[in-house]
């Protein structure tokens, strides 16, 4: 019973942690362009120095 | 640069764009950062890694360009640029990109920014509720499988706080959908879902609180997590259709050089545009606003707003109308109307007005739910009271009824429609064909009367030399070389079918005759290209298109408009169909006759004006007939809005585009039987996802009255019913290999032929 104490919260931290992260990658305008990010991987130097 | 050779025609129609434009880039420009203005093109062409370099390397290296960036999804690209010394240089982005082989075109940035706030929205909401549900279902697992007394409370209070948040922040879409229809007395399929969401919880709630063994926080949540996956798919593929759609933004009349009363010339935007004002239009431009012609002689290219096919004379006197082209001498005109005095708005008010079969059109879903919702209330309602007459037993009697809700909260039903129409949609994106909307797709599947325009959609609106072959080599490659310097569509042909020949003359001073053709010198000879009658200086009885040299006859050319591709097994598709097909054109009779005849089109009209159209099409509505209207000018715009269901080639008029239901990219007719097929599959799939909805809750329902049902039933009905429907959905993309079906592997030529706009 103890343990459920921290673990629940740990499981609830890291699961908002990876929550936080993508909403924070859609602010981002990360995903603006995905069929473009998804070639973009394949040009050997980005022009724009690469801040894809 | 493999897969992204640009296709030859479409580099030969680019030129055409890149003159005007240099104006038209500086008014589309917003400031970006301190001196620097950003415009956005649409290159619709661009569709792969090696497009984003050639085009970004392309115009990074243009001078006064400081960044260049593509967007591959919408395909876009986003250029920031300096403004030079002097105040007219603007980088030749449109050209640039012409040599290149991409058509672009401006993209108006005041209308969007690029960004979709209610997709961020949905995405949002989808991974809230995405991460509450994961959770509240790992706990949930614990006490099925016999968590004890305190750790089941602590698992149901930990949930409870979890929900909250979701319920709030995932769940305020239903929530404000459902209290708008409930505000305007309607009923939508969000009514049921708001309602067993928060009973759902509420209940929970109180059962934690009392330390009982049920609560639903895990139906609640993961509900509004797979309802939001549908929607936004939903929203996804009409966006993107949406987004396509709008780029093809055509460089049209956005503004005109105006002639000031002190004779200095201004270029000012379409709707700066007085009465009385008088313009200067060059060869090449669109006539911004309705005119007469004060002086000068050309032709007018009408294709677009009234569908004939042959270039008009214009002189002195002559009225144009707002949308068509003038093709091939400079004219000075007089404004006699507004931008929204115009044609267009004309046609924008005969479509308003036309606007019938389509607003009364109830989408499927929502007849559906406006059955559904009152007969699962009542269920509910039925139950509690049964429960309570039965047992008088109050918390039994609104667990039990909470649970019946809850079972046919609409899970099922509300992905059974979306689901489908996104598969079909997705489906006949890949195809190149854009629906507006789901219910499109409905309608289509219903019609029984297929209307089609002739010039630009049977047609395909550009003539193209016919026996080119029998041409002598030498004749034709002069010719060519001549015609390059117009923009007449039979000048445009005949360069088109010389491309890549050499004559080996200097022509000097070209000159282009409004009505007649052309006339240049080379090594002391005058060759002239045009009408037989002014080469010659004599009639002759074949009449078409002669080229002279020096009055001699040197050879002939015979144009037509050629039929659009795949339009003959179009209509034949559709015939074989049981549906009836007719043919509307404000073309000549005798044009309109031969298309009719060569397509096999029994029904036909010549002559019809805008209004004629909408006519015979409430004509048709009127006997019961449920009418597909296929057109792409100006003049089709109210026959599009008052058909039960329109589609419209990417060429088609901006008005033209929006008024139709689908919109198709590529050159082929058979998207018309195509998008046809789609949807009646769709639409059988949709009555089958409906009947297995009906048939889950035949099942479940008397589970659920006779309170047998527990969280972990809920679980696995809500979660089972929904996985049915979308494999169900899943089979319209495994059917490949129909009749319709082109072999696979057949791409469209990319660089944009197949978006080419009309001329």
């Amino acid at each position: 019973m103890s343990n459920l104490v921290i673990l629940i919260p740990i499981a609830l931290f890291l699961g908002g942690l990876g929550l936080g992260g993508f909403l924070w990658a859609l602010r981002s305008g990360q995903y603006d362009d995905l069929d473009g990010s998804a070639e973009r991987i394949l040009l050997d130097d980005d022009p724009n120095g690469g801040n894809a | 640069m493999s897969c992204c050779a640009p296709a030859a025609e479409a580099a030969l129609d680019l030129e055409r764009f890149s003159e005007a434009s240099a104006e038209e880039i500086r008014l589309a420009s917003r400031p970006a950062g301190p001196g620097l203005l950003q415009v956005h093109l649409s290159v619709p062409g661009a569709h792969c890694g090696a497009c984003i370099r050639t085009i970004e390397t392309a115009l990074a290296r243009l001078p006064g360009v400081e960044d260049a960036r593509v967007n591959l999804s919408t395909r876009r690209v986003a250029v920031r640029w300096r403004e030079g010394a002097a105040k007219g240089d603007v980088p030749p982005l449109v050209a640039t990109l012409g040599r290149l082989g991409y058509e672009a075109h401006l993209f108006d940035a005041a209308q969007d920014d690029g960004r979709d706030p209610v997709l961020s929205e949905l995405i949002r909401a989808v991974a809230v509720a995405g991460f509450a549900a994961g959770n509240i279902m790992l706990l949930s697992v614990s006490v099925w499988s016999g968590a004890d007394a305190a750790t089941r409370d602590l698992f149901h209070w930990v949930s409870a706080l979890i929900a909250i948040p979701a319920l709030a922040f995932a769940g305020r879409i239903y929530f404000r959908s459902a209290w708008n229809a409930l505000r305007h007395g309607r009923m939508n399929m969000d009514v049921p879902i708001a309602l067993g969401v928060s009973l759902a919880y509420g209940m929970s709630l109180y059962e934690t609180m009392t330390h009982g063994p049920h609560a639903y926080f895990d139906a609640s949540v993961s509900l509004l997590f797979f309802l939001l996956i549908g929607r936004t798919l939903d929203h996804v593929m009409r966006e993107r259709a949406r987004v396509a759609v709008s780029g093809l933004r055509r460089l049209a009349a956005r503004g005109a050089t105006i002639v000031r009363p002190d004779g200095s010339h201004d270029y000012v935007p379409a709707d700066e545009i007085g009465k009385g004002a008088v313009l200067l239009l060059a060869a090449g431009e669109r006539v911004p606003v309705d005119a007469r012609v004060v002086a000068g002689l050309s032709e007018i290219d009408c294709s677009l707003v009234s569908g004939e096919s042959e270039p008009q004379q214009a002189g002195p006197g002559s009225v144009l109308r707002a949308g068509t082209m003038n093709l091939t001498g400079a004219l000075t005109v007089e404004a006699v109307a507004t931008a929204e005095d115009s044609f267009l708005a004309e046609m924008v008010r005969l479509m308003e007005a036309a606007e019938g079969g389509r607003a009364r059109y109830r989408r499927i879903a929502d007849r559906a739910s406006a059955l559904y919702a009152p007969v699962v209330h009542l269920t509910a309602l039925l139950t509690f009271i049964g429960w309570m007459v039965a047992t008088g037993d109050w918390h039994r009697a609104i667990t039990i009824a909470i649970a019946v809700l809850i079972i046919t909260c609409p899970c099922a039903l509300g992905l059974a429609v979306p689901i489908v129409q996104v598969v079909a949609a997705r489906r006949l994106f890949e195809n190149g064909i854009m629906v507006k909307d789901g219910s499109a797709m409905e309608r289509l599947a219903a019609i029984d009367t297929a209307v089609f325009d002739k010039t630009g959609t049977l047609t395909m609106g550009t003539p193209r030399l016919v026996e080119a072959e029998r041409v002598a080599p030498e004749a034709l490659a002069v010719a060519a070389q001549l015609a390059a310097n117009s923009r007449h569509p039979v000048a445009r042909a005949i360069a088109e079918a010389g491309k890549g020949t050499a004559a080996g003359l200097r022509f000097e001073a070209v000159r282009e005759v409004p009505g007649c053709g052309l006339e240049a010198q080379a090594g002391g000879a005058v060759w002239r290209l045009g009408r037989a009658a002014w080469a010659l200086g004599r009639e002759t009885e074949s009449g078409g298109t002669v080229l002279s040299r020096d009055g001699v006859f040197q050879a002939a050319f015979a144009s037509e408009d050629r039929i659009r591709p795949g339009a003959a097994e179009a209509v034949a598709a559709l015939g074989r169909g049981g549906i009836h097909v007719a043919m509307l054109t404000g073309d000549a009779a005798g044009n309109a006759e031969a298309v009719a005849r060569k397509l096999a089109i029994a029904d036909f009209a010549a002559g019809t004006l805008p209004g004629g159209k909408v006519e015979r099409i409430a004509a048709l509505a009127a006997e019961g007939r449920k009418v597909l209207m296929v057109g792409d000018g100006l003049n089709d715009a109210p026959a599009l809005a008052a058909a039960h269901v329109s589609m419209a080639p990417a060429t088609a008029a901006d008005v033209g585009r929006n008024a139709a239901d689908f919109v198709f990219l590529r050159e082929s007719l058979a998207a018309v039987p195509l998008a046809l097929s789609v949807s009646t599959k769709a639409g059988r799939l949709i009555r089958q996802n409906l009947a297995f909805a009906v048939a889950y809750n035949a099942v479940a329902v008397p589970i659920a009255i006779l309170g047998h049902v527990t969280p972990l039933i809920a679980a696995i009905a809500m979660s089972g019913s929904s996985v049915v429907v979308i494999a169900n959905a899943m089979r319209l993309s495994a059917g490949a290999g129909r009749w319709w079906e082109k072999p696979a592997g057949t791409r469209p030529a990319p660089g944009g032929t197949a978006l080419r706009p009309a001329a």
